[in-house]
């Protein structure tokens, strides 16, 4: 907050430079060199900005009127072949919403918990090699998680690939945005909170339970949210683990179970209109689901601050 | 939120901060808890631990069978009684479009970052930081298919130019593919991409600035230019290289926008340099073999390559974590 403060009472005498006026005498020279990189850094911003708002604009234009069909969230592509037009899109969002379902199952309890080890237990080499872990598990590839889960449940166990692998792979992938998440709202939570229960005797677990998690509990959703919001639109893993249907499936321990990713990925190669039509559809429909979780925890964040 | 990919966690913090470490009385719900929260921490380091010795351990009996030196050829054919397979042309593309993608990425993202911290009116810096987060939530495939289908077209003119321009450079000459389908453009896909971690980093480090730097160098009358040269950039140096470690390591190990742009190469093709040909990265190998996963050696060949995928994606993101370690020993 303060550093925003600053540019505003650095500003004058830096926008002093261009008029002339002010104390400092700058040379033409300085203050050119001032200006273009004002210029520079606000033709950055715009330059990062256009791709953000072409993607955006492109899927909204050629998708946009699939979304509009209300075949396109009732029915699946059961029957329909790529010449073909129709269809909805209900199997992929479906398998989506139940995959991340299902990954947030596993992925919350094990990332809130290791995040409450590292803020009110952990200390010494162990908690830096768990920290250090945290940050590898962050940075390896969505493949390379695919790839291990296929490696461990169908080479190694003999299994099928089915929707409960993937599930797998994506909590791989997801743990660690929570970690992370869930360690930030933890240490915003103030210790006079923790002081206070501990001096009524309560025990640490019960005050880790009912004070402490339960004061930082709307950021931790924000964190999951935004975890989810990150795997959903994972493709990877779905590439090595999840082969795609047209029907409605729901069991995750057998048969195939279709994704807004994999209906893509299906469709992408081919040239015949529906087909494509199907591929931005599909897209639409992914960053729209991906952009409310982003916003509604966003939002979540914003109104329910820890207050320090 | 941005701040759970800076890699800076509660155990960095000072040891005094927040802590009732010794309210712990061994009663058996805290020693249950206590226990559930150590063993969620030890099941990551597990992980970890058993995704690199699977991958060594699934690939190994293919590695042993590989009749071609797995470093040095460009041969790819991990199937049948004579498998032969090597990585050099993976470890190529990997390499240019990773390094494409950083040299765009890395100066453009520090920009980005410099305009929130430092120049953006307070209005709009803050909406501006959530608008470059946005890029990280658009799903990669959809970023593959719009490069493909879109931005690809725009590309071809640029290419041409560099390819008239500078042709006579091994790097650029002409191989007659479509300027979407080659290395230079997927790298430029991937500089999208790995924007959004750049500058979330690079302008968290910039925020922290302290304020006393700035108005000394204001105060000696610095242009506003001249207080981010001589007290922003070199207080966040660290912080910006770890960014591009981390933005790197993302560029690495990136799949779908890649396997969609790059068209593969002929094996038989003569090797060349240039950037505006096709090829494959690791990840985007690994993507296409996954439909003929159908034996163990096949198998084995193409984990061998996420093998070497995850040792290069840990080193570099170890190396990241270090420099950021360094750095809060060096300020604190």
């Amino acid at each position: 907050m303060s550093t925003v403060q600053l540019d505003h009472a650095a500003a004058p005498p830096a926008a002093g430079a261009s008029p002339g006026g002010g104390l400092g005498e700058k040379s033409g020279g300085r203050a050119a060199k001032d200006l273009t990189a004002r210029v520079l850094m606000w033709l950055a911003f715009a330059v990062a900005v256009l791709p953000l708002a072409w993607i955006l604009g492109a899927t909204l234009v050629k998708g946009g009127h699939m979304l509009l069909d209300a075949t396109w969230w009732t029915n699946s592509q059961a029957g329909i072949t790529s010449r073909r037009v129709g269809g909805g899109a209900v199997h992929a969002i479906q398998g989506t919403l139940v995959q991340a379902l299902v990954t947030a199952l596993m992925s919350v309890p094990v990332g809130v918990l290791t995040a409450v080890y590292l803020v009110e237990y952990g200390r010494g080499r162990l908690a830096r090699v768990i920290s250090f872990m945290v940050d590898i598990l962050t940075g390896v590839p969505s493949i390379v998680a695919g790839l291990f889960i296929y490696a461990l449940w169908v080479t190694t166990f003999g299994f099928q690939r089915v929707a409960f692998a993937v599930c797998l792979a994506l909590t791989l992938l997801m743990i660690p945005t929570i970690v992370r998440s869930t360690e930030e709202m933890l240490k915003l939570v103030p210790s006079e909170l923790r002081e206070a229960s501990y001096a009524l005797g309560v025990p640490k677990w019960k005050t880790i339970m009912r004070v402490v998690v339960p004061t930082a509990f709307s950021g931790i959703v924000t964190g999951i949210l935004l975890g989810l919001a990150r795997v959903m639109g994972e493709t990877a893993p779905l590439i090595i683990l999840g082969p795609y249907t047209k029907v409605i499936a729901t069991d995750l321990f057998n048969g195939l179970m279709a994704t807004l990713p994999t209906m893509i990925n299906q469709d992408r190669t081919e040239a015949l209109q529906p087909a494509v039509d199907r591929v931005w559809g599909a897209s639409l429909t992914l960053i729209l689901i991906v952009f409310l979780l982003n916003l509604l925890g966003r939002v979540i964040g914003r109104f329910s601050k820890v207050k320090g | 939120m941005t701040t759970s990919i800076t890699g800076r966690s509660a155990v960095d913090d000072d040891p005094s901060g927040p802590v009732g470490d010794r309210a712990s009385t061994g009663r058996l719900g805290d020693r249950i808890f206590g226990g559930l929260a150590l063993g969620s921490g030890l099941l990551v380091v597990g992980i970890v631990t058993l995704v690199g010795l699977f991958l060594l351990w699934q690939a190994v009996p293919s590695l042993m069978k590989n009749e071609a030196n797995f470093l040095l050829s460009r041969e790819w054919n991990p199937s049948g009684e004579h498998p032969r397979f090597g990585i050099v042309d993976l470890v190529w593309g990997t390499l240019v479009t990773s390094v494409i993608a950083m040299l765009i990425a890395v100066p453009l993202g520090v920009a980005v970052a410099l305009f929130i911290t430092q120049y953006a009116p307070r209005w709009l810096s803050r909406p501006a930081a959530s608008t470059i987060d946005l890029l990280a939530a658009v799903p990669s495939i959809v970023y593959g298919f719009w490069g493909l289908k879109i931005a690809g077209d725009y590309f071809q003119p640029v290419a041409d130019v560099l390819q008239r321009t500078l042709g006579w450079i091994p790097l650029f000459t002409n191989e007659n593919i479509s300027a979407k389908s080659t290395l230079a453009f997927a790298g430029v896909v991937l500089a999208i991409m790995i924007l959004p971690i750049v500058t979330a980093i690079s302008r968290e480090v910039f925020a922290q600035v302290p304020t006393t730097h700035k108005e000394g160098a204001l105060a000696l009358g610095a242009t506003q230019w001249e207080m981010i040269r001589v007290a922003v950039l070199p207080y966040g140096r660290p912080g910006v290289i770890s960014a591009a470690m981390l933005g790197l390591g993302r560029a690495l190990g990136e799949t779908l926008a890649v396997l969609i742009l790059l068209s593969t190469l002929n094996p038989n093709a003569d090797w060349t340099f240039s950037i505006f040909n096709g090829g494959s990265t690791f990840a985007s190998r690994i993507a296409q073999g996954a439909g003929e996963f159908d034996t163990p050696q096949k198998t084995g060949a193409y984990i061998a390559a996420g093998l070497v995928l995850f040792i290069v994606t840990f080193v570099v993101n170890a190396a990241a974590r270090v420099v950021i370690e360094r750095r809060k020993a060096f300020t604190e």
